[in-house]
């Protein structure tokens, strides 16, 4: 065993921190959080032109990373510093389907994902679905050499920016079969696409997407038909491993506020940091996030073993609990500054939060490990 | 000992429950469900409508104008009026202010300010903490000094809840530098459009105007503002404190909560079955619903010795604990309940925001009104400071 990062990945995280120290501040995330955007173009050509974007990809599709340890490293990187940028969306959810399921000319895209010149978004969940991914309504029907697709997706991240859609839609099967779903790569411009978009309490923006027959021909069609729950199962695996670093690093952000906020802030004629009350919570935070780090480890891990599912739904129940505990147990040390927008910690406690409402919260994660434990 | 109600009381509760449904307005209640931020207007609508019935004042001494109600009725009033989705009271003049006036102040400021407090004409704020002045409330800095018939005030007042809409402010100040900081503070009622004084507006994490700091510059004040004695001001926060804390349970607004939490969680789909009936989300139901039954009893028999005479002391710290820690957990069930719903965020300073975000179970600001309640924990004596009192008064005495 060895837990010691490989010189590459040890070289990216550090280009990384130090980029995002120099570029990345309070000020400027705010401003990108509220503006109808939702983040800098500026920004996401360096993470492009930094190798940034190309280490979430395997040689194999054009990168050179793509592991669970290079998953880890970049976004632990990004949730210390509060990233809104849509990393996570287009390489890791969307390009990681593409990598997986594309032929020669869909796989041409992660070139310019990699280049920073394209984004994508994956329009899967459903308003109805929860966190279920076998639960697809929205239809896609085949006619004469083309596809016609009707449904509804709530939720979509990043599907403003996104020049194509990877929509899920069901070919046959019932509303919750795990058979009969199948991808297409919808373009932006399809006509009867429509957006409905709106800011993310923790940054970002997404959309309601609704598809009126839009009709495009059979080449958009991602992956065999009606077997892409594998597919889709995969890259989440991967996007929770990438979502579980970055809440992980704005976990140690939360942590180290905490930290010297308690031994600058007096109260009572000394720091706040030297009652006993306060230091065990602070212990107690450190214990949490240790326990949430090895989690880490193990998900990002095992991302190609056969004990993923178990192993990540361990990690994501985890994360979940910590997660709550670390962000509210951060905003009361502070007390009444963290409540406050400007403060950095506002937006950190709220990544942390929220990030237990994209693909499965702490319930659903125990639920299936209790299923996988059990099988 | 009896649990039921008197006929008495079941009669109020109808009562009750009659006049808000026909007098709460149903766009107000609407924004109430929903965690929409209200209007001054509708606040202040609110009041008047209340007062109208004589239920503004609900803790007041009839000869004051006040309702003179009992802790049950108080309790009833509460639980029906959080169940119909009703703007909560707003307490600085009401139940902070005025308190303190009934009892120290004297008679001129009695008739000057109470009755202003029941027509709406005064909007009062709260002006205790102090950006260096949090828990450790008596080391504040704000400075009034004496010149002729006025004091002259210069500091600073902070997290001034709903200061945008106040004329008056009453405050802490400091009127004695050289002694116990408790010792030499004193209870001033500011005029807020007296020159000098600037209030600034501070977004809360949701993304609400809610807070405000407050900035006294050479700000002249009458003496005859002074409430009670010069730097005796100490005594009176902390008996306005136990005031504040009388509705600190926050048993009405978790019933209403947990009905709400209830609602959705019906409306919700998990796994192609309602979200109330999955294990996991019943029991986390379970278990505070279970704490808030008795968090009730015990918030009414904390009321019904304090209505006998005996001030409420340590257990009104054991309430706001228990309260605001159940009120957090209720907040976080509604937020989980939603799933990716509780993503979507409107922010107030982004242009276009006015265009409604999905919302498919119909269950409003789930996310902001949980970030925002944060705050109930930290405000009104941190519930840190409250394990103090309450340790001070258990280990106290036994050497």
């Amino acid at each position: 065993m060895n837990f010691d990062l490989s010189d590459t990945r040890q070289m990216l995280s550090d280009t990384l921190r130090r980029f995002l120290a120099d570029k990345y501040d309070t000020g400027l995330r705010n401003a990108l959080v509220e503006d109808p955007r939702g983040y800098s173009e500026e920004i996401w050509a360096s993470f492009a032109e930094l190798g940034v974007i190309g280490a979430l990809f395997s040689e194999d599709a054009g990168g050179f990373g793509g592991e669970g340890g290079d998953l880890a490293v970049v976004f632990e990187e990004l949730g210390r510093a509060g990233v809104v940028e849509p990393l996570l969306d287009t390489a890791v959810l969307a390009g990681s389907l593409i990598a997986d399921l594309g032929n020669d000319s869909q796989r041409a895209l992660i070139e310019e994902v990699i280049a920073g010149s394209a984004h994508l978004a994956l329009a899967h969940g459903e308003p109805e679905a929860r966190y279920d991914l076998s639960c697809v309504t929205t239809t896609a029907t085949t006619d004469g050499g083309q596809i016609r697709l009707n449904g509804r997706k709530g939720v979509v991240m990043n599907a403003e920016a996104a020049d194509y859609l990877i929509v899920s839609a069901r070919e046959a099967g019932g509303s919750y079969d795990a058979e009969g779903i199948s991808l297409f790569v919808v373009p932006a411009e399809a006509p009867g696409l429509h957006l409905m978009g709106y800011g993310l309490a923790a940054g970002g923006r997404a959309a309601e997407v609704t598809l009126e027959n839009v009709t495009l021909p059979e080449t958009v069609r991602l992956g065999a038909s009606g077997a892409a729950l594998p597919a889709l199962e995969a890259a989440q695996a991967r996007a929770i491993v990438a979502q579980m670093a970055e809440t992980l690093g704005a976990m140690h952000t939360a942590c180290e506020m905490t930290q010297d906020y308690l031994m600058t802030r007096k109260q009572f004629g000394k720091p706040l940091g030297t009652f006993q009350a306060l230091q065990h919570r602070v212990a107690e935070m450190l214990i949490e996030m240790e326990q949430a780090r090895s989690a880490v480890i193990n998900a990002a891990g095992h991302l190609t073993s056969d004990d993923r599912d178990k192993q990540i739904s361990a990690a994501k129940a985890l994360m979940g609990q910590v997660g709550r505990r670390i962000a509210e147990e951060s905003i009361q040390m502070h007390g009444g500054i963290a409540m406050t927008q400007e403060y950095e910690l506002a937006h950190i406690a709220k990544r942390i939060v929220l990030a237990d409402h994209r693909f499965g919260d702490a319930d659903t994660h125990l639920e299936r490990f209790i299923q996988l434990a059990v099988a | 000992m009896d649990l039921t109600y008197t006929p008495e009381e079941q009669a109020f509760r109808a009562d009750v429950r009659a006049f808000l449904a026909d007098n709460l307005d149903a766009r107000t209640s609407e924004k109430v469900r929903l965690g929409q931020e209200l209007t001054k207007a509708e606040m202040e609508g609110w009041h008047a409508t209340l007062n109208a019935r004589g239920w503004l004042a609900q803790n007041w001494p009839r000869s004051h104008g006040g309702a003179e109600w009992s802790a049950v009725q108080r309790h009833i009033f509460e639980e029906e009026a959080a169940r119909a989705h009703a703007p909560r009271i707003v307490p600085f003049g009401l139940s902070m202010l005025a308190p303190v006036l009934m009892k120290f102040g004297s008679e001129a400021q009695q008739n000057q300010w109470l009755p202003r407090i029941l027509s709406g004409e005064d909007w009062w704020c709260q002006g205790y903490s102090e950006p260096g002045a949090g828990s450790d409330l008596a080391s504040l800095k704000t400075r009034a000094v004496r010149d002729g018939d006025h004091y002259v005030v210069n500091g600073q007042k902070a997290w001034t809840t709903l200061g945008q809409h106040a004329n008056m402010i009453f405050c802490l100040v400091r009127t004695d530098p050289d002694c116990k900081p408790q010792e030499g503070i004193s209870f001033l009622l500011i005029d807020m459009n007296t020159p000098g004084i600037e209030v600034r507006p501070v977004v809360l994490l949701d993304g609400t105007p809610e807070v405000n700091e407050v900035f006294f510059d050479d700000v002249r004040v009458p003496v005859e503002n002074l409430v009670g004695e010069e730097n005796k001001g100490w005594t009176y926060a902390k008996y306005l404190l136990t005031h504040e804390r009388t509705n600190i349970a926050g048993v009405g607004f978790s019933s209403a909560g947990l009905d709400s939490v209830k609602r959705i969680a019906r409306a919700a789909n998990h796994n192609g079955r309602p979200l109330i009936e999955n294990p996991h989300f019943a029991a986390r139901l379970a278990k505070v619903e279970i704490e808030l039954m008795a968090l009730s009893t015990s918030n009414l028999r904390i009321l019904a010795a304090a209505g006998a005479g005996r001030a409420p002391g340590v257990e009104a710290s054991m309430l706001k604990v228990k309260g605001t820690e159940i009120r957090q957990e209720i907040n976080d069930l509604a937020r989980r309940a939603v799933g990716s719903y509780a993503l979507p965020f409107a922010s107030e300073s982004l242009e276009g925001s006015n265009q409604p975000l999905p919302d498919p179970y119909d269950a409003g600001a789930v996310t902001g009104t949980y970030f925002n309640n944060r705050k109930i924990s930290i405000f009104g004596g941190a519930n840190e400071v409250q394990k103090n009192i309450i340790s001070k008064i258990a280990l106290g005495g036994r050497t």
